[in-house]
């Protein structure tokens, strides 16, 4: 009976979307690990050890240990505290960064969390990202006004840009049925091309033959936390604000109830009164809303002129951090973290100790398998099935 | 073969599905195992057919001890099971689905199709099937699904074949199809188990009939029992199986359907020019096989159905062109056909369905903050008051048993201010315990002076609760007729002779 195989889907779907919180943790723990392994396999010292390990199991061993530590090492310096720095600004200034990079992907990942919550898949954080970028730099670089007045109209106007877009997609799917998936990746491709075509035309710089906005005013520039020399900016407190309004949206007002009645039984939802395409459209502005504010930390935050390279891979890492922190606010806040962190400490880690950052893109992914293949994990941990919370 | 369960017994945890079970089945014989939903029926054929291990107990056959550890063992020694949802790929042929898993090949491994479709056809023909082995499964009626599903377990060469809940998805000529096929299968030697809790099912076929309450098998009843002592050695307690109701006292008229036409996605007219009027105090019943318009109807009512021509007035006021939101709030109370699909949402709590339909105002919400104690609070009174069984209203609605989940719809919708009661099959799938109690709900509201629409495919549930029953076919309204209305005179009016 297909109505029975769908349910059934849907139902793998929402396990994956959330579920056991213990499964994200190994998920993270068995990719540091893996991470490990290919730390030690691109190590030089350790392939010139391997043929000897019979008989010289010291040097192999402890060339393996030198490489998997002082990799995690410098990974830790980089992104959480620096213990070899000279002065203490030195020492904490790792941790900001990793909360610098946090920012935009947590409000992202916040973005996708409230989407697959609701059963709709938003792969359209790019877009949304670049449209709030867009929106808020537009005001931001050609329109001058106080810093009282300026920062917080370029804020709401990413906001407005990046609900425009999501908003979009849902009107797409109330009125014509679209897919959602198909529709935001397709809007990624055309935020992407329309932000090269805008940069290469009305909003490019002067005096420059780069793809490159005009600087943001300072007067709508989010202010340092701590100076110059520092990316961290008042945006974290904003994106801190955004966990604490997404956990009370879905939990403890109507508007989220009727998101997730739409996202867990959306036949049921139609048929107690719930307006679906009305809810779709609510959802993926909401969405977007906070991808665009996603944006704005980078175009008024980090970045201050637009570039075709506005939204780096934030939309897209943010389909991982959303999964990983099971779409839960304080569990993408958690994983968005976790995110920064590898982000910061990457460089570090590529710089001191040759290992390639792309080892942390492996990170990632493995994550993302991990956390896909739940019985993966299970099965290493033996931690036996799923217990069903059924009646039989 | 003869297959004996001796002392089975399965836990889950703290709870005893299974408790020490006894069961035979000889060939040649009927074997009914009737219980409530939740009482251990489907635990011990699972235990059977090897996908659960049973903790305590043994399987023999013909005297022979056995270990099942997968359906694949079952099969082999000749145990054939026709599940309660097929599992059949809809998009396959017929005899593309009956030899999958054991498919017959030619040289190179190439699937021997032909050789698949003349053992179907074999089959088919043998017991008087009907089944064309070249159909695409997905667009057969249930009733022939279901028989591909037997031609499966036979092909097979099982000479035990366990039916579990069959009848739940067949209309009554379906059921009807079915038990001449039951009796046919007994005749020609096998042995079959047939778990069910419809009482008139069992009396039809049962040779031998064992009663499972709560884990326990509490004794073995003769076919020649009423219908009376099954039920109450089903629940453990006298049960009155007949609706009790005073004479309905019908007002003026307070719903009114006219000239009313549905057409479905396909343009198709699915609801053909109906008009029909409840007066206030009364349940018009629509009886009928299913699939003849009645869904259709009802979601018209609603709503869902978007293309509808005519009118329906309640209370003087027209309801088709309103969205389903105004319907509900104009005072419309709707208990969906499939409660687990439209009625609930199973991830959510008790008390999260309790406001599924008014979570956006008071006194479930100011403005757009959700009054959770007030919630709280309401969920424990409706808990109470419509005795849903359950841990606490945080209890996940999709993990409650049929008949809670029922109540939950109906505490739902029966808290708002009505002027209409519309309920789809209300009882589908539930035990006679909660029959009872969803029938008095019914009652009650009539009583209350409202207009009560009810859709049954049972026509006993359409004679004793219905004040009138309206039988539809194919999308029209065949008559209109007294609740007294002799089955014989109903059966024909269901198959189209008008009254």
């Amino acid at each position: 009976m297909s109505t029975v195989t769908e349910t059934k889907n849907k139902m793998n779907w929402q396990q994956l979307v959330r579920g056991n919180a213990l499964i994200p943790v190994l998920a993270v723990l068995t990719s540091l690990i893996v991470g490990g392994i290919l730390i030690a396999l691109s190590s030089q010292d350790v392939l010139d050890a391997a043929p000897n390990i019979f008989s010289d199991p010291a040097t192999f061993f402890s060339s393996l240990g030198n490489s998997i530590f002082g990799a995690y090492d410098a990974l830790f310096r980089g992104s959480v505290f620096n213990y070899q720095a000279d002065d203490v600004f030195k020492m904490f200034k790792p941790i900001t960064e990793t909360l610098a990079f946090a920012t935009p992907i947590t409000l992202t990942g916040l973005a996708l969390a409230i989407s697959f919550r609701s059963g709709l898949f938003n792969i359209g954080g790019t877009s949304q990202i670049i449209f709030g970028a867009i929106f808020a730099g537009w005001v931001g670089i050609y329109v001058d006004l106080p810093f009282y007045i300026h920062l917080p109209l370029a804020i709401i106007a990413g906001v407005i840009g990046g609900a425009l877009v999501g908003g979009l997609v849902g009107l797409l799917k109330a009125t014509t049925g679209a897919n959602e998936v198909i529709v935001t990746i397709m809007f990624n491709y055309i935020a992407g091309l329309l932000l090269t075509f805008f940069l290469k035309t009305f909003m490019k710089a002067p005096n420059t033959v780069n793809p490159i906005s005009p600087a943001v005013h300072d007067s709508a520039k989010y202010p340092l936390l701590f100076g110059v020399n520092t990316r961290l900016t008042v945006g974290f407190f904003l994106m801190i604000a955004a966990v604490v309004f997404v956990w009370w949206l879905m939990n403890r007002s109507s508007v989220g109830f009727k998101f997730r009645a739409l996202g867990h039984n959306p036949r049921a939802a139609r048929v107690a009164g719930i307006n679906m395409g009305l809810t779709y459209v609510a959802v993926m502005a909401v969405s977007g809303a906070l991808a665009g504010l996603a944006g704005t930390t980078q175009i008024l935050g980090t970045e201050q002129h637009l570039t075709v390279g506005v939204s780096a891979s934030f939309g897209i890492d943010a389909i991982t951090v959303a999964l990983l922190g099971r779409s839960n606010p304080w569990g993408v806040l958690a994983a968005g973290i976790l995110f920064g962190g590898l982000r910061a400490g990457a460089a570090t880690m590529q710089a001191e100790q040759g290992v390639p950052v792309d080892i942390v893109l492996v990170v990632q992914s493995m994550i993302v398998l991990f956390i896909a293949a739940p019985p993966l994990v299970r099965a290493m941990f033996r931690l036996g099935k799923e217990a069903k919370n059924e009646a039989f | 073969m003869k297959l004996e369960l001796r002392g089975i017994t399965k836990r889950f945890g703290a709870l005893v599905a299974n408790d020490n079970v006894n069961l035979v089945a000889e060939p040649g014989q009927i074997h009914c195992l009737l219980g409530e939903n939740g009482a251990g029926k489907s635990t011990l054929m699972n235990v059977l057919y090897g996908l659960y291990q049973a903790d305590g107990g043994e399987i023999l056959i013909d005297g022979k001890a056995v270990k099942f550890s997968g359906p694949g063992d079952a099969m082999a020694a000749g145990i054939g099971m026709v599940h309660q949802h097929f599992m059949l790929i809809p998009v396959f042929s017929v005899a593309e689905n009956v030899i999958l898993g054991h498919e017959p090949t030619k040289a190179l491994g190439f699937i021997d199709i032909a050789e698949a479709r003349r053992r179907v056809k074999e089959i088919s023909d043998r017991f008087g099937f009907d089944v064309d082995p070249d159909a695409i499964l997905g667009e057969l009626p249930v009733g022939v699904q279901q028989r591909v599903e037997i031609i499966k377990a036979l092909i097979s060469d099982a000479q035990v074949l366990v039916f579990d809940e069959p009848t739940a998805v067949l209309t009554p000529q379906e059921t009807d199809e079915l038990m001449a096929i039951m009796k046919q299968l007994r005749d020609a030697g096998k042995a079959i188990v047939f778990i069910t809790h419809k009482l008139r099912e069992v009396k039809e076929v049962a040779d031998k009939i064992t009663v499972i309450r709560l884990g326990k098998v509490v004794g073995e009843a003769k076919p020649t029992s009423t219908q009376e002592e099954l039920a109450s050695m089903m629940v453990g307690r006298a049960v009155d199986l007949d609706v009790n109701k005073a004479p309905a006292k019908p007002a003026g008229v307070k719903f009114g359907v006219k000239n009313l036409t549905v057409f479905n996605h396909l343009g198709q007219k699915v609801v053909d020019d109906i008009s029909f009027d409840i007066a206030a105090g009364e349940i018009l019943v629509f009886a009928g096989v299913q699939g003849n318009g009645q869904t259709e109807l009802t979601e018209a009512i609603l709503g869902l159905q978007t293309k509808v021509r005519g009118s329906i007035e309640l209370d003087g006021h027209e309801l088709v062109g309103q969205s389903v939101k105004h319907r509900l709030d104009y005072g419309l109370g709707f208990v969906p056909e499939d409660r687990t699909l439209d009625g609930l949402v199973a991830d959510f709590s008790i008390a999260e369905n309790l406001m599924l339909d008014r979570s956006d105002r008071k006194p479930f919400a100011k403005g757009i903050l959700l009054q959770l104690g007030y919630l709280a609070k309401f969920a424990a009174e409706k808990v109470k008051q419509f005795d849903i069984r359950t841990q606490g209203i945080n209890q996940r609605a999709g993990s409650l048993s049929g008949g809670n989940q029922q109540k939950v719809v109906l505490a739902r919708e029966l808290a708002r201010e009505l002027r209409l009661l519309v309920a789809s099959q209300p009882t589908r799938g539930l035990d006679v315990g909660s029959i009872e109690f969803v029938h008095e709900q019914i009652v009650a509201t009539r009583d209350k002076g409202l207009p009560v629409m009810i859709v049954a495919t049972e026509l006993d549930e359409a004679t004793q609760l219905g004040d009138r029953i309206a039988v539809m076919y194919r999308g029209k309204i065949v008559g209109i007729v007294p609740a007294d209305t002799d089955r014989a005179k109903l059966g024909q009016m269901m198959a189209g002779v008008a009254a």
